[in-house]
Formats: C-alpha cells, sequence, structure tokens
C-alpha cells in the first residue's frame, strides 16, 4: 500500500465514519479494504489531527470502545474529497458498460446511477465523455432467460452447440452466474450430463426451458477465477503445432496460444490446444495452404486423405 | 511516505480548509505541526521549503484544489487555501439499488487498469455517505479485459497529449512507430481502440489497444490539440473493426448429420436425396466462406456460384497434393 492510497484513504475515513456512528471497526474495515489492525491505526493518526490550536478542543475526536467507532468532532472534515478524473471516469465507463447488457436490472437504475453520479463529479467527468462503449451483445433474448432463471433460481434445460465437436446436444444445467468477458457472455453451470462446472456462450445456446426446479449446484461446483482468460487448456487437450503464413497470422489474436515464434522467412510457428483434432482439422482445412502441420503427424495425414476424398466429389 | 509526512499533510489540508484567507508558507510553517524550524537559519529555511514545495505537489496529486492568491493588493507574497465548494463532494444520494450497480461496475475493472481508481472513487462515494454492499452481484460477473496501454491513454487522452508507440498488427513483420493525437478511446465488444488523428498518416486512424508493443509514451506540451466537435467515436471504430454485410448466397451440397455449425448458421436447408441437404448460405466474402466450407472436408460440395466452388477446389487440391507426391514417390 503506497503512501498516498493511505493518505486519501485517511481524508475519506473521517466523512465515511461521521456518517456511520457505531459501526462496527470489522465492518469498516472490510468496507475500507484494510484490516482491523490497519484500520486501528489510522484512527490513532487521527486522533493527533485537527484544526490550528490542536488543543483538546481542535483536534479530531472519537469514541473508540473494543468493536466500535463513533466520530465526536470532525474538525471540519466532514465531506469526502471531490472525484477525480480518473475516478469518474473509471466509474462512468464501467457503468456504461453494464447500462448495454440487456436485462441485467429492471427499469433504468443504472442510467439513474450515471446521472447522478455525472452530476456530482462535476468537472472531472469531462474525461468519461471522451470514452464510449459499444459492447452488442447479440443475444438479448437468451440474455434475459437466463438471468430470469438466475434471479428466481431455477435449473434449465439447454439444447447447447459445442463448437470444438461441431455437434449440439440436450443438457440440464444448475445455473451459478452470468459472465461477461471481452465482448462475449456466458452462463456459468453446473452441467448434471458432465457433473462438473461449464460454461456456455449465449450465442451458442440455440434453445432454453427454465425448469420448475431449483438450481442446486453440488457443493463441489465452485465459480472459476476468469483472470488468466476463459479458456485454461489443460494437458488433456492435444497440442498442435502449425506454420502459418501471413494471411493466417490472425490466429494468434483469436485463440489462446501456447507459443508463437517468428521464423526467418517471415512466418509463424504456433503452438496451441485443441479441444480435440477433429477441430483442429477444420481449423487447419479452413486455414487452407498457407497453413502447414507441424506437429502432430495424425493430423496432417487425415488432413490430406480428408482433402483428397472431398475432391472426389468434383470430379477432378 | 512517512507517518509524520501523512500526519502533516492531514493537518495541512485541516488548516487550508479552516481558512477564509490566503496563508503564506511562513504563516504554515507556524502553525502547521511538522514545518517547525528555525526561520533565521537558511539551510533550516532552504529545508522547509522544499517540504513544503513537495507537500504542495501530493495534494495536487491527489485532487485537492489548492488555490494561491493574496489577501490584498498590498500583500507581496501569496498565500493558500482550499475552498470548500471546491474541495468537497458535491450531495449525492442512491437508492439502494443504484448503489448496488455503481458497487458492480467498481469490480468491473478489478482485473484490468483502472482497478485502483475505481475502488477510491467508491470509497469517496461510501464516504459522502452512501452504502454498497461489496460483495452485490446483481446475478452477474463482468469483467474487463485488461490493457496494458489503456490508463496511459486515458491520461493522454484527457490531457490531450500526443502519444506515440509501436504498433503491430498480424499482417505486420515488425512493430511500425506510430504518432496519435488521441480524441478518445471505444470499448468495442470487449475489445479496447483508440481513434484520434494520426500525425503520421495525416488522417483519422483507429488502433486496437492489444497490437500496441511495449509502453504508451505521451509526447509534449498538454493541451496540444482540439479534438473535433460531434465526432462519432463508435462510428470510427465500427467502420474499422465491424462486421461486414451479407450480400451473396451460395448453396451447397451437406451430407445429413454432419456440419451442425452451417446449419445453425444457413438460411434454408432441404432434403437433397441419397443422404446429402442442399443448404442456402449467406456471405459477404468469397475467400472467407471458401475457408470455412473447406474446414468441412468431404462433408461439403459445393453448388454454386462459381468463384466460392473454385476457391475451395483450389484450397482442398493444394492440401491433398503432398498425399498424392507420397503416392507418386
Amino acid at each position: 500500500m503506497s503512501g498516498t492510497d493511505r493518505l486519501s484513504r485517511l481524508l475519506a475515513l473521517v466523512p465515511y465514519l461521521l456518517a456511520r456512528p457505531g459501526i462496527r471497526i470489522a465492518d469498516a474495515a472490510d468496507d475500507l479494504g484494510v484490516t482491523e489492525k490497519q484500520l486501528r491505526d489510522d484512527l490513532q493518526l487521527l486522533f493527533v489531527c485537527g484544526l490550528p490550536g490542536y488543543g483538546p478542543g481542535d483536534l479530531i475526536d472519537m469514541s473508540l470502545d473494543e468493536d466500535t467507532v463513533t466520530i465526536t468532532y470532525d474538525a471540519g472534515m466532514d465531506r469526502p474529497l471531490r472525484l477525480a478524473a480518473d475516478e469518474a471516469l473509471a466509474l462512468m465507463v464501467a457503468l456504461r458498460s453494464l447500462a448495454e447488457v440487456p436485462g441485467l436490472t429492471t427499469g433504468d437504475v443504472v442510467e439513474r446511477a450515471l446521472a447522478k453520479l455525472e452530476s456530482a463529479a462535476g468537472d472531472a467527468a469531462g474525461a468519461a465523455t471522451r470514452v464510449a462503449v459499444g459492447a452488442f451483445y447479440s443475444d438479448e433474448t437468451t440474455m434475459r432467460a437466463v438471468s430470469g432463471a438466475l434471479e428466481r433460481g431455477h435449473a434449465l434445460h439447454l439444447t447447447y452447440y459445442t463448437a470444438g465437436r461441431d455437434a449440439t446436444t440436450e443438457r440440464v444445467v444448475d445455473p451459478m452466474r452470468l459472465l461477461l468477458v471481452g465482448g462475449q457472455s456466458y452462463l456459468e453451470a453446473w452441467c448434471r450430463r458432465a457433473e462438473a462446472v461449464r460454461r456456455f456462450r449465449l450465442d451458442r445456446i440455440d434453445g432454453l426451458t427454465e425448469l420448475d426446479e431449483p438450481s442446486a449446484p453440488p457443493p463441489e461446483a465452485t465459480t472459476s477465477d476468469v483472470r488468466a482468460g476463459l479458456f485454461q487448456p489443460s494437458g488433456d487437450h492435444p497440442l498442435v503445432t502449425l506454420r502459418v503464413g501471413r494471411a493466417c497470422r490472425w490466429i494468434t489474436e483469436y485463440y489462446p496460444c501456447e507459443e508463437v515464434h517468428d521464423e526467418p522467412d517471415g512466418r509463424w510457428l504456433v503452438e496451441l490446444r485443441a479441444s480435440d483434432l477433429a477441430w483442429a482439422r477444420r481449423l487447419v482445412m479452413g486455414l487452407g495452404p498457407d497453413a502447414e502441420v507441424v506437429a502432430p503427424r495424425e493430423l496432417a495425414e487425415q488432413i490430406r486423405a480428408e482433402a483428397t476424398a472431398a475432391l472426389a466429389a468434383y470430379g477432378s | 511516505m512517512s507517518r509524520r509526512r501523512t500526519e502533516r499533510l492531514v493537518n495541512l489540508v485541516i488548516c487550508l480548509l479552516s481558512t477564509r484567507r490566503f496563508l503564506t508558507a511562513a504563516q504554515v510553517a507556524r502553525i502547521v505541526p511538522g514545518y517547525e524550524h528555525d526561520e533565521d537559519d537558511p539551510k533550516a529555511h532552504e529545508a522547509f521549503q522544499r517540504m513544503f514545495e513537495r507537500d504542495k505537489a501530493e495534494l495536487r496529486e491527489l485532487g485537492v484544489p489548492l488555490e494561491t492568491g493574496t489577501n490584498s493588493v498590498f500583500d507581496a507574497e501569496s498565500g493558500y487555501r482550499i475552498a470548500r465548494r471546491d474541495y468537497a463532494l458535491p450531495e449525492i444520494h442512491l437508492e439502494p439499488d443504484e448503489a448496488a450497480a455503481v458497487g458492480l461496475a467498481a469490480r468491473l475493472w478489478q482485473h484490468a487498469g483502472l482497478a485502483s481508481s475505481a475502488s477510491s472513487g467508491l470509497l469517496k462515494l461510501r464516504a459522502g455517505g452512501i452504502d454498497v454492499d461489496p460483495h452485490a452481484t446483481l446475478g452477474i460477473e463482468p469483467v474487463v479485459n485488461a490493457e496494458p496501454a489503456l490508463e496511459t491513454m486515458f491520461g493522454a487522452i484527457h490531457e490531450r497529449r500526443t502519444v506515440r508507440f509501436d504498433y503491430r498488427t498480424p499482417r505486420d513483420d515488425a512493430p511500425a512507430r506510430r504518432h496519435l493525437q488521441p480524441w478518445g478511446a471505444v470499448s468495442w465488444r470487449g475489445r479496447w481502440y483508440v481513434v484520434g488523428h494520426d500525425t503520421d498518416r495525416g488522417a483519422t486512424r483507429c488502433f486496437r489497444l492489444s497490437r500496441v508493443v511495449g509502453a504508451v509514451t505521451p509526447t509534449g506540451p498538454t493541451n496540444a490539440f482540439t479534438p473535433p466537435e460531434g465526432v462519432n467515436l463508435l462510428d470510427h471504430v465500427a467502420a474499422y473493426a465491424g462486421t461486414p454485410e451479407h450480400r451473396g448466397k451460395a448453396t451447397i451440397r451437406l451430407r445429413v448429420g454432419a456440419g451442425t455449425g452451417l446449419r445453425r448458421w444457413a438460411r434454408g436447408v432441404e432434403p437433397g436425396g441419397d443422404g446429402w441437404d442442399v443448404v442456402t448460405l449467406e456471405y459477404s466474402d468469397p475467400e472467407s466462406l471458401a475457408s470455412r466450407l473447406a474446414g468441412y472436408g468431404s462433408a461439403v460440395v459445393v453448388l454454386d456460384p462459381p468463384d466460392v466452388r473454385n476457391a475451395v477446389i483450389r484450397r482442398l487440391t493444394e492440401m491433398a497434393a503432398p498425399a498424392m507426391a507420397e503416392e507418386l514417390g
């Protein structure tokens, strides 16, 4: 924690406590994102701050017992500092992103919050006017249906397209949460068929029925950390090595790759994990002759055989 | 920052907030604990002045509006004060559902760029008397993609400074140095872009931040340019990154039971006999349709149009060729 963070916390602390007489120190620490020990240390520091004169009637005063704290004299620190431009920007841009999510909340709650924040931020809100947000979730109906099921705590029957296997399957899931990552929306749920937590991309849900039974993910169903990206390939997924030309380099932006190396001839050596070899075959055949399979050999052979068989239908 | 300095700065803020008169540096030194020194000792005085300069800079950095001025025309030296109306967050009242939305919004940045700005902003709102449940979810977990260049770019947009960065698209062999007057940033379908005037090309350009290699460096003075009025940032990005319209129509034979992905996307599917369906597809670019269809191998036969059919045949021929060469050899 830097000193600047502490100073801005201290300036906010007096008005924060002033608005909440008798607040439990543990609750305040949780709210402020600091430890109880740190908060008590902050309070000790504030005890020696106050108005010029710095006598008993000038210093910030509070009644502090084992568990709770109440400000009894604020020395004029009754309001927090205005929002800085970066703070207004961070909150307003995030709210605008939320406003783009269909069916997130009823009514115009996000817009109302945004308008109030903008007016409180004053000049600092200017920075946010130079940032635009366009999410364009294409699956509005599905999103509304999924958030409805989450809200009511019901299980869902899904008809779901799995791109990896190019197949559509039926399954019953226990919804856990809706994830919005990188402009895509996903339902994270316990899949009763796979008996595991799965993420379902909303634009690949072809059919959906809310069941009249509670969503009941088992205790072992835990939400995953999405910090490192959504697709976390494991050793179970076959490793595919390709050598690609300029026109196919886009795959390195589109799919998570394990390794990308420049080769002297300008081609790139790309290693990625495929969900299975059939998926990899569709990918590489789609990339065409500008992509060459380095490994596994089995994949290269499958592609040659498949291309030869496909050509036969064209009578050449 | 040491505890003593933190204490001194809190007292300085309280002191300058409480005064309506401008206080000179010498007056501050006599009033606020931590600045005491012997004014007649040049070394001590110089040390005080340096300390006071650093403290003022620190407060300004935090956004504390330090006013400078004199109390009368006869004062030779200017002083300082903080106007309460400029300092204090105006009254803001949020309904519980609005506060929940703000709390959720602050979490959006948890893994990316502005996380600390969002949480210090949220702290000020809380200090303004608004209760925000830190664990409210609304059943949804939004995550903003982390983009290292974002924070610097936001700063440059705000300060209207030209930036310099290296940029590389997958089609480029090496990164190229670019210079941009950034007008604004756009989050488009989960990716971040910056729109502005490219001073090298002398034209409006749009850049995807994930393609910036290394750091973004602001160069030159602030307020170096004025973004044109009425520019729609989203339109620029849409033109750059948007999805093309479907124009052409293709007809293919697709083996029954195969090509689920194509069927989901098809305009029409009709039985064609002998274990085949006839499928109609809309497309915008014949080459990318050919790529997609070639991916399905022998499960697809393109009937029409000829340019897509030929593009698929060309791809298949080149992919099949190594096998033929092996058979011959």
